[in-house]
């Protein structure tokens, strides 16, 4: 582990970044919904859509998932570094 | 359920996540022999057939889907208990071979609830399309139980689907298979929970899945394992729980691992990418201005179709059946009292039997929608709405169901099941009738163009933004105080986008139209016979009439909104159908119920324009029409939120209707 400010809200993620899902926050019903739809600590999500309001479209486990723009922010990711 | 089982028949049960080709499959093995009802107590759906094989008779239920049995919503929580508690002979878990490893996570839940299971690995060929190579038998080995490589779309692989059924039920009941493990913390938290809960205790559902469920947090068994309990037995148990809160995430993790760990060995080698899961449509579809673009290009061309197809036929039903079988009947009866002439033409067949010239119309809307939820579009839908739709309280699922509502409220309302969490789904049906239907355009038209001429659109396109607004209020204020804290997330699965099924879209355009059916021959039918005898009795001149006589006693209320107690009984009989308004005025005026011109100015010789504002906006804001709220009814199941609807719409209408006329009064405008 390197230094943690990598670790930042899903939702800051630009298209085509990825990261690694560090924690869920939230309701019950909202983590629920998000381990079972497969966005479980540790997996890896890319950013498909993201416009700097509304909802953001990722990839995770070979799907792709709408979050709601608040619902986004509460997923931290730990973010992987650009590719050179 | 007992009953089947005396007969030896054997229940099977389709189990899998939304768009999985679920219903392709049920469909595929009970054809046609299948009821549609409900679940008790629930809106939901339940489909239910019959399939033989070799002389053996299988129960086949179609469970809603789901994406876990972690019960996050109606659907999930149906599947649930029917699982958990009947506890079918056979489980079919179809699973979307284009996204096996998500699709497993649900696998590893029925093999952890011990349950027979053989899996449906349908969507073979999109896979392969996608460049996933999935290797059926790998699988097989890997999970230790029956797995099917099916394309369902095109009917391949139903018959070795039926032999693995077959085989499976024919098993001699092993003793319960125990399920993937769940990783040595969540192991040894179980075991500890195990020894505080009573070795003894009568539950409804199987021991150690009771157990992992509370440590997941699950609502609903922790109810009922609370009330089961002795306080401090559930105090102890709570302490535990509280301290592992964390444990959902990682009894998920494991499970994941497990699904993660079979893929692996299944899929033997993803070419190049993973998938291709930027798909083209969606770079337009799901675009911020793009998406809106084409989504409203899709809702004009439902609602050309609809009025190009659909309204030529129910002008033409209207004229040729309902007309003619009215001036038959007429005809046929002479002699008899007139009531009960009046009953079946005006009450029978003017009520219930004007409501069915609405099925073309409705029926090519159905088509539409059927088709775009089995290609996929729904979803890319709600996700470019949201953004608005969260801005009066509601989430993207919310825009659709209320869009329709501009051709009639009916279809509004019973589009609302497509609206997961309960409090959306409430508050959707709630506000559908603020939207402006096409009836309510009818009237506002007539009055618009006889009082205010060239300025009658502006008018109009007043009046349709006040309902907006109003609509706006109504459920920011329903979705923050009755539902304070149920705000539901928006969470939504991107389905792959498929070719549609026509089979699947007919027999799901069929169930639609068959309970519009049923509601306009129940519900509507009871309540237009009772308007009808409200305006026929005591005599059948609406003046002397109940309903006149509701009129008059309204008068007073009709003072403050500058209207006398003829616009009043105008405005009630709006309540079978909101046209109605038009053809009562005809009749207590005494033009006729066609002469428009006479009409128009016969009105603008007995109420001011302001009096004529405080009408059309009384008009367009009043209670639901017979058939919303019997949509309203159907849907909620509930008497109360239909009284609510009727309630708040009724307040709202006139306090808009009195402010309008006394303001109007105050400024000297137009009185």
């Amino acid at each position: 582990m390197r230094t943690d400010d990598r670790v930042v809200p899903l939702g800051t993620l630009r298209p085509g970044e990825s990261g690694n899902i560090v924690d869920l926050s939230g309701g019950r019903a909202f983590v629920s919904r998000c381990l079972a739809l497969g966005c479980t600590p540790g997996t890896q999500v890319t950013m498909e859509r993201n416009a700097g309001r509304g909802p953001i479209i990722i990839a995770v486990r070979g799907t792709r998932l709408a979050l709601g723009r608040g619902e986004s922010m509460r997923l931290q990711v730990r973010k992987h570094e650009p590719k050179a | 359920m007992t009953a089947h089982r005396q007969r030896k028949r054997v229940i099977v049960a389709l189990a899998g996540a939304p768009n999985t080709g679920k219903s392709t499959v049920f469909n595929a093995l009970t054809g046609l022999r299948q009821h549609v009802g409900n679940w008790p107590g629930k809106t939901v759906e339940k489909k239910s057939g019959i399939c033989r094989r070799d002389g053996k008779i299988f129960s086949v239920v179609d469970l809603p889907g789901s994406y876990s049995l972690g019960a996050n919503s109606t659907e999930e929580e149906i599947a649930r208990d029917f699982l958990a508690r009947e506890r079918p002979d056979v489980v079919v878990a179809i699973v979307d071979a284009s996204s096996l490893e998500r699709n497993l996570y649900l696998v590893c839940e029925l093999l952890q609830l011990g349950l027979p299971t053989v899996v449906a690995l349908n969507m073979m060929d999109v896979a392969r399309s996608g460049g996933l190579e999935v290797d059926a038998a790998a699988l097989e080995t890997t999970l230790g139980i029956p797995v099917v490589p099916m394309v369902a779309r095109d009917g391949q692989g139903i018959s070795p689907l039926l032999e693995a059924i077959e085989t499976v039920a024919d098993e001699e009941r092993r003793t319960p298979i125990a399920g993937p493990r769940l990783g040595d913390d969540i192991e040894a938290l179980v075991a500890r929970l195990d020894v505080l809960l009573p070795a003894d205790l009568d539950l409804p559902y199987p021991r150690r899945w009771t157990l992992v469920k509370l440590l997941e947090g699950d609502p609903s068994v922790r109810r009922s394992l609370k009330a089961a309990l002795p306080a401090d037995a559930w105090e102890r148990i709570r302490e535990v729980l509280h301290v592992h809160e964390q444990a959902m995430l990682e009894i998920a993790s494991s499970r994941y691992d497990w699904a993660a760990e079979a893929y692996r060995r299944a899929v033997s080698r993803p070419r190049g990418e993973s998938i291709s899961l930027g798909e083209r449509a969606d770079r337009l579809l799901t675009h911020p201005l793009g998406g809106l673009i084409a989504f409203a290009v899709m809702v004009f061309g439902i609602y050309w179709l609809m009025f190009s197809l659909g309204a030529p036929l129910q002008r033409w039903l209207n004229d040729n059946v309902v007309a003619r079988s009215a001036d038959a009947l007429e005809g046929a009866l002479r002699g008899w009292p007139d009531w009960s002439t009046s009953l079946l033409t005006h009450g029978l067949i003017g009520g219930a039997g004007l409501v069915l010239t609405f099925i073309p119309i409705l029926a090519v809307l159905f088509l539409a929608l059927a088709i775009l939820e089995d290609v996929g579009y729904m979803a890319r839908a709600a996700f470019v709405m949201d953004r608005f739709m969260h801005l009066i309280g509601l989430r993207g699922q919310s825009f659709l169901p209320l869009f329709l509502g501009w051709g009639c409220n009916v279809p509004a309302i019973m589009g609302s099941r497509i609206v997961e969490s309960r409090a959306a789904r409430l508050t959707t049906i709630l506000v559908a009738p603020l939207v402006p239907c096409a009836a309510r355009m009818v009237v506002i038209a007539l009055f618009a163009a006889a009082f205010f001429g060239g300025a009658a659109i502006l008018v109009s396109w007043s009046m349709v933004m006040m309902n907006l607004a109003v609509l706006a209020l109504a459920a920011l204020l329903i979705s923050r105080f009755i539902f304070r804290g149920q705000e539901s997330s928006f969470v939504m699965e991107l389905p792959r986008y498929h070719t549609p099924n026509i089979r699947t879209v007919l027999l799901a355009t069929g169930e639609r139209v068959r309970r519009f059916v049923m509601l306009a021959g129940t519900v509507i039918l009871v309540m237009s016979l009772t308007v009808w005898a409200l305006s026929t009795f005591p005599s059948d001149d609406v003046e002397y009439s109940a309903l006149g006589f509701i009129g008059r006693g309204l008068a007073p209320i009709g003072g403050l909104m500058g209207l006398d107690w003829r616009m009043m009984v105008a405005l009630l009989t709006s309540f079978v159908a909101k046209e109605q308004t038009i053809a009562t005025l005809g009749v207590i005026l005494g033009t006729g119920e066609r002469a428009n011109g006479a009409l128009k100015t016969e009105l603008t010789s007995i109420m001011a324009p302001a009096a004529a504002v405080s009408f059309i906006a009384l008009q367009m804001l009043f209670v639901p029409c017979v058939s919303s709220l019997a949509a309203i009814r159907q849907e909620t199941r509930s008497w109360r939120w239909t009284g609510f609807a009727v309630g708040y719409m009724l307040m709202i209408s006139f306090v808009v209707a009195i402010v309008i006329y006394q303001a109007a009064r105050l400024f000297g405008l137009g009185v």
